[in-house]
């Protein structure tokens, strides 16, 4: 259950939106792979009976008043902005060329 | 306790803040010492990422002007403070020690920040952190790594060597830091300094970019107990703008620390935490503090933590699942770093390489590590199962805490390692946590404060204290009595012995 | 991008097929600030002018969840007769996609706030109305995404685009999802159920006061889901169509998916699971992205914020708060209004119920409103393709039309063209009738000249009625409204038909 393939590598690095080098796919294959098995670990803790632990201090019903207050100035809004236009946020297009 | 200006760098806080209430000293005078003192020594210590002199100045010159006129202040007014560059600061570049974040200025404050500003402190700047706080060296910060004051060519601990350093290093009197799975404590305890991580929801995360929202806690670190709990007490308290924060009292650290004493209580050794694998200097000063308080007047049990053996596998489950959810928002769109938009790339294209060319090595191998143990078909087997042991480590607390009144443990199974040395081991890296990490998974509070220099390599060792869930004055108390008892034994504060830069 | 335009007529598909329908509907809270943070909820304002750190998912910034948020989705629970959990949890919905400022979505999974519920919807069929339960399985709260405009490009579609822009004001604002169990056994009436179960919705959530419910402003959202399969057969892989922006819409979108999936089934082909797209313009769909490699959302539960725990009280609370239900309101009118089943479910699918409390509201007769309403009124609708309610006819202007046909200044013909004026944008009633010159003629010389005009021309006619054959006077009211242009009052004629000829009733 822990060996960990370098497609499965793969795969996970473009769920997670990163665009890995052929060297870091292998030496991520071969480190997560001794990573899992360290914290595999955990399966040996016989606790199907156990609730799961979310949320470390038990607090429950938090809530705010529905108040609408001013946000951001737009100069602060788009202060970091890698482009904008036309007020808003510029982001490339969404869709690859395959799917265009 | 009077010659403050003796050597303005060396004291206090209490004092500083003392001595600037009474007039005897202003918080521009010691704002300027800390300053000169970072524009000397830093180039060498790299505790600071940012240094914002002209803001310092001029707090600092508000806060002498409102006690001229007889204003009402904090009880830390005007004393300067080093911030981990991990909480917002309005205006002033936060990175996280990462490249995705190079130059983005936040345009509100954290709370803890906010709190700073509304005690009337003077904040110098922003620490070195190991990149989104992932690490326990200060080697993963993509600025480059900060340096032991007690040795340079070793690591502060991490991920707050930064706030911990600036301590050691004397340019600055009080730091903040934040603790996931023992960044405030550990370096703490690698660099002969003090380092409390209050109980979940004791301080507000709002404004703390999220490394893992259900272990991440900011807190005080310092030279001495006192100074601790003096910003604990300024800092910690509910606030409506963090859901998970606790509403109620804080409780009273610093008459604690101002108490300090073990006499009659309980204190718990962790059988689990100690032992193969820790540093024989290190078990020796653990094992004198031990007899110490014994003689102080507290009662030593041992108890015992069966499931925190499995803590770390636990950890390192929830803390990446966790990260690579909190992580993603850095993807070049809105701010921080966006590689490869030549218009021909698509959004998915651009956010990859944006992200492969913004996150170093480590927060791309935890990122990878959560998104597989939250993918479908190993959820149950990897983050579920953690959740689970996750409640057994908070039971097997309860029932320590049944016998024990605290525990205590060493805080870090050895002592400062040489830069470079466990870098690309990330597994022998992880272990430096071992004794942390139980206490982020349960929620309670700890401290880890210094005991002595291993006879070996003449380095820092410190000892973790754990209280129960809001029971934080605990700490202090035992934290104070043990360093009243050591100060005697010494003739002064461990960290008096740190070589000079 | 696949786009089969063949289809197999729907009366055809239905002798061979059956569908299985599910519906999920988005509904935007009526709420003042956004679900998690303090941000006004404003429809239309400036681009990214109602954002903060929360809503822009800006580094150390979290959520605090909005309290009437949470009532309102506990109160349409209650009204669409759900279990309330008593511990429940937000979860991280994650997934990168630039409309979604932190890059994953606050949302419930697997403990969503409302379960087990269900909806009658009546509709109509030839053998009268029928009413059918459609079982909710789930509501639950979640946020909302920004909202992209794609730019570059011919089309100003995703495809094609160069490149998008995003306005986050819509980011965070409270969205909650109605999700049905598979409706079964609806057979031809499947289109129908689903409008007539979407309209019943969009009515609960308006008599609670939770939202605005305007499908073209997307404060209601519509996906249906359907499949197809032979009777006594397994059940067919399902598409989800989305973009069904009106009432209209969801009936189409069902009964062009049968069609569509029909010929796909009859061709030998197979039914991909995918999003479809539906067009306004054609009433068909066209395919998205396919589904076969389902996206791994890495769910797990929220930890910036804290389980919710209704308790009873809380619970009862809201309960008492709870408005007249839509069926049973429907009940009390067709007492008041003295209507069948039949002729109130006429009024509900044309969406017509509160356009015609409105204008008994101001005092037209029940009787004349619904006549407007479900008649000339719906017509005209159905042939521009929009909801009733999107007409640019006023209540008032009903009751101003209904006044001057009491006083005799209109005619039920003239009032039609009053209206045909205000539909085409001529301006108000008094205008209209003005400037076409729409008064009923009331001058009895020139009736009188008209009525001999028409005895001289139908001398047998004359006779018939003069020898008590009244019934015959038709034909001469009939000549003089044709040669007056309709501008007559027809009693008036025919009473003056009668003394010319010396004859009386």
């Amino acid at each position: 259950m822990t060996a960990i393939t370098r497609q499965e590598v793969a795969h996970l690095a473009k769920l997670a939106r990163l665009d890995l080098t052929a060297t870091e796919l292998d030496h991520y294959a071969e480190q997560l792979a001794v990573i899992l098995q360290s914290v595999a670990r955990i399966s040996e803790v016989a606790a199907d009976d156990i609730p799961p632990t979310s949320h470390p201090v038990p607090i429950e019903n938090v809530f705010r008043d529905d108040i609408a207050y001013p946000g951001l100035d737009r100069a602060e809004v788009f202060a970091a902005a890698p482009a904008t236009q036309d007020d808003r946020f510029r982001v490339p297009r969404i869709l690859d060329e395959e799917q265009a | 306790m009077s010659s403050v200006d003796a050597d303005l760098i060396r004291q206090s806080a209490s004092v500083l803040a003392a001595a600037i209430s009474e007039g005897e000293v202003s918080s521009l005078e010691v704002t300027k010492a800390h300053l000169a003192r970072i524009a000397e020594v830093d180039e060498r210590v790299h505790a600071f990422l940012q240094v914002t002199s002209e803001a310092a100045l001029a707090a600092a010159e508000l806060v002498d002007e409102k006690r001229r006129s007889g204003a009402k202040l904090g009880a830390l007014a005007g004393v300067p403070i080093a911030v981990k560059d991990v909480l917002t600061m309005r205006g002033v570049p936060t990175t996280c020690g990462s490249k995705i974040l190079e130059g983005w200025r936040p345009p509100y404050d954290s709370t803890v920040v906010a709190r700073l500003r509304a005690a009337d402190m003077v904040i110098l700047g922003k620490t070195n952190m190991d990149e989104f706080a992932m690490g326990s060296s200060t080697e993963h910060s993509a600025y480059g790594p900060t340096h032991n004051p007690w040795d340079l060519t070793r690591i502060p601990g991490g991920s707050g060597g930064g706030s911990a350093a600036s301590l050691a290093a004397f340019e600055a009197p009080l730091a903040i830091g934040t603790d996931t799975g023992g960044s405030i404590r550990q370096p703490a305890a690698l660099t002969g300094t003090v380092g409390v991580k209050p109980t979940y929801g004791g301080v507000s995360r709002y404004g703390l970019v999220a490394l893992a929202s259900s272990l991440d806690q900011a807190g005080p670190c310092a030279r001495s107990v006192l100074d601790a709990a003096l910003l604990h007490s300024v800092i910690a308290g509910h606030d409506p703008r963090d859901s998970t924060s606790i509403n109620a009292p804080v409780p009273d650290v610093v008459a604690a620390a101002n108490r300090g004493d073990v006499r009659g209580l309980r204190i718990g050794l962790v059988k689990e935490l100690g032992g193969a694998g820790y540093q024989v200097g290190v078990l020796q000063r653990f094992n004198e503090a031990v007899e110490l308080l014994q003689g102080l007047g507290a009662e030593v049990v041992e108890v015992s933590c069966p499931n925190f053996e499995y803590a770390l596998g636990a950890y390192y489950l929830i803390l990446p699942a966790e990260a690579s959810s909190n992580l993603a928002r850095f993807d070049g769109m809105r701010y921080g770093l966006r590689a490869g938009d030549d218009g021909s790339n698509s959004v998915e294209q651009v956010m990859s390489i944006s992200r492969e060319a913004g996150f170093g090595a480590e927060v791309k191998r935890r990122i990878m590590l959560g998104t597989y143990a939250l993918s479908s078909g190993y959820y149950d087997a990897y983050y579920g199962q953690a959740q689970k042991v996750r409640t057994l480590i908070t039971r097997d607390f309860n029932a320590a805490f049944d016998k024990a009144d605290v525990l205590i443990s060493p805080t870090a199974p050895t002592t400062a390692f040489k830069i470079g040395e466990k870098v690309d081991d990330p597994l022998a890296m992880y272990l430096n946590d071992i004794a942390t990490i139980p206490v982020n998974l349960a929620g309670n509070c700890a401290m880890s404060l210094p005991v002595g220099l291993a006879p070996a390599d003449g380095l820092p060792v410190g000892l973790q204290i754990m209280a129960p869930p809001m029971a934080d004055d605990r700490l202090y108390l035992v934290g104070s009595a043990l360093e009243s008892a050591l100060t005697d034994k010494w003739g002064h504060l461990l960290i008096e012995e740190v070589p000079s830069l | 991008m696949s786009t089969n335009h063949e289809t197999v007529p729907f009366e055809e598909a239905m002798t061979r097929y059956e569908p299985i329908i599910g519906l999920e509907v988005h509904v935007e809270l009526g709420t003042n600030s956004k679900m998690f943070c303090s941000c006004s909820t404003t429809f239309g304002a400036a681009p990214n002018t109602q954002v903060c750190p929360v809503c822009l998912g800006l580094p150390g910034s979290m959520p605090v969840l909005n309290r009437v948020a949470v009532e309102s989705t506990i109160r349409i629970g209650l009204a669409l007769n759900c279990d309330i959990a008593t511990w429940c949890r937000f979860a991280r919905k994650n997934y990168f996609y630039p409309d979604m400022p932190k890059d994953y979505q606050v949302s419930q999974y697997d403990e969503p706030l409302c379960t087990n519920g269900w909806l009658d919807v009546t509709v109509a069929t030839d053998e009268g109305p029928q009413v059918v339960r459609v079982e909710i399985e789930r509501v639950h709260m979640e946020e909302d995404t920004g909202k992209l405009t794609h730019a570059g490009g011919a089309t100003g579609r995703i495809h094609g685009a160069d490149y998008s822009l995003v306005d986050y004001n819509r980011a965070g604002i409270p969205l909650i999802e109605i999700v049905t169990k598979t409706v079964i056994g609806t057979g031809s009436l499947a289109p129908a159920v689903a409008r007539a179960y979407v309209t019943e919705l969009r009515d609960v959530m308006r008599a609670l006061g939770v939202s605005d419910v305007r499908m073209e402003e997307g404060s209601l959202r519509c996906d249906a889901n359907l499949s197809i399969n032979k009777p006594g057969e397994g059940w067919g892989t399902r598409s989800e169509t989305k973009n069904v922006n009106s009432l209209r819409s969801v009936e189409r979108a069902v009964h062009s998916e049968i069609e569509r999936q029909a010929a796909v089934l009859d061709s030998g082909g197979r039914v991909i699971q995918e999003t479809r797209h539906f067009q306004e313009d054609t009433g068909r769909s066209i395919s998205g992205r396919s589904k076969e490699q389902a996206e791994d959302y890495r769910y797990f539960p929220e930890p910036d914020l804290v389980p919710i725990a209704p308790s009873l009280a809380w619970v009862e609370e809201l309960r008492a708060t709870l408005p007249e239900v839509p069926s049973v309101k429907r009940a009390r009118l067709q007492e008041t209004w003295g209507i069948n089943e039949f002729e109130l479910a006429t009024l509900v699918n044309a969406g017509a119920v509160e356009l015609v409390e409105a204008s008994i509201a101001e005092g037209v007769d029940p009787a004349a409103a619904r006549k407007w309403w479900t008649g000339e009124l719906l017509r005209v609708a159905n042939e521009r393709g929009v909801e009733l309610s999107e007409l640019p006819v006023t209540v008032g202007q009903i009751a101003r039309v209904e006044a001057l046909i009491a006083d005799g200044s209109l005619n039920d013909k003239l009032a039609r063209q009053v209206f045909e004026g205000v539909l085409a944008g001529e301006g108000d009633v008094d205008l209209v009738i003005a400037q076409r010159g729409l008064a009923v003629v009331s001058d009895d010389g020139a009736l009188l000249a008209a009525i001999d005009e028409a005895l001289v021309a139908e001398p047998d006619v004359a006779e018939k009625i003069k020898s008590g054959k009244i019934q015959a006077a038709g034909a001469i009211v009939g000549a003089v409204m044709k040669t007056t242009k309709g501008q007559a009052d027809a009693a008036k004629v025919r009473a003056l038909l009668l003394e010319r000829l010396g004859v009386s009733e």
